[in-house]
């Protein structure tokens, strides 16, 4: 396997459709590089969870991907609305989704509680009115 | 349980996958909330739903669900069913609602419990 391979996509947050996009190709990816089912699928749900968000409440953003044998990590940033609170955005069922994006199946409140679950290591960087960075890690090893 | 087997049961059309009928399936996941699919799926599993949109195969995608029943006799789209193909996944519809198809499949075996 190569060193460090580094990925950029943009994040269209107009299309609800295309959401996922991106975790598909990057699920790809790490599927050719012949990382392990369990952590193809550890990465892929996270940042499925976390590409859905940025088109729901922050009209998309980009993401980087960063992957090394011993170590993947996801960046996905926007200038979305920022996070108010993210003690309650970790509280499983706390959502601020509306009634529109719960008819399409989302907006449980699993979103975030379900990043930390599935990656080794998650950082959230908001502000309000200008943007959040969420960073996940996940080390292939350790499962 | 095979595929063809779950076909069977429902009295179900298949729209895309016809020669993947025999893939196996231990387990099943009644749900119209694709956040809770991502919350609490654990096996690869079949997913039966009444919720249409591209991102009930995009979800099942993610999970490595290799299976999709769309219930209420709901008709996807030409679109739902082309990335559906793209992705080697199986699309069925039965006029069932979701109670009655999990229901039909579980006291048939399909339990999600391992066999002795």
């Amino acid at each position: 396997m190569d060193a460090l391979m580094k990925y950029h996509y943009v994040v269209d947050g107009s299309d609800f459709t295309r959401a996922g996009e991106t975790s598909s190709s990057v699920k790809k990816i790490l599927r050719s590089m012949g990382f392990s089912p369990e952590t193809i699928r550890r990465v892929a749900i996270a940042m499925y969870e976390g590409e859905i968000n940025m088109v729901i409440h922050a009209n998309g953003g980009t993401i980087d991907a960063y992957i090394d044998p011993d170590k993947i990590t996801i960046v996905m940033a926007d200038t979305g609305p920022g996070i108010k609170d993210i003690s309650l955005a970790m509280q499983e069922g706390y959502s601020t989704a509306t009634s529109r994006i719960r008819e399409l199946g989302f907006g449980a409140g699993m979103g975030i509680p379900n990043m930390k679950k599935y990656s080794d290591e998650m950082d959230i960087d908001t502000k309000i009115g200008v943007g959040t960075t969420l960073t996940l890690t996940f080390y292939p090893d350790n499962e | 349980m095979k595929l063809s087997e779950v076909v069977e049961i429902l009295g179900a059309k298949v729209l895309t996958g016809e020669d993947a009928l025999d893939i196996e399936v231990s387990s099943a996941c009644g749900c119209d909330l694709m956040s809770d699919v991502l919350a609490f799926v654990k096996d690869r599993a079949l997913l039966l739903t009444g919720l249409m949109n591209p991102q009930v195969v995009r979800t099942a995608e993610m999970m490595d669900i290799s299976a999709i029943v769309f219930v209420r006799g709901k008709d996807p789209d030409e679109n739902i069913i082309e990335m559906a193909k793209m992705k080697d996944m199986v699309i069925m519809t039965t006029e069932l609602p979701l109670y009655i198809a999990c229901g039909e499949l579980y006291s048939k075996g399909l339990t999600g419990k391992k066999r002795g």
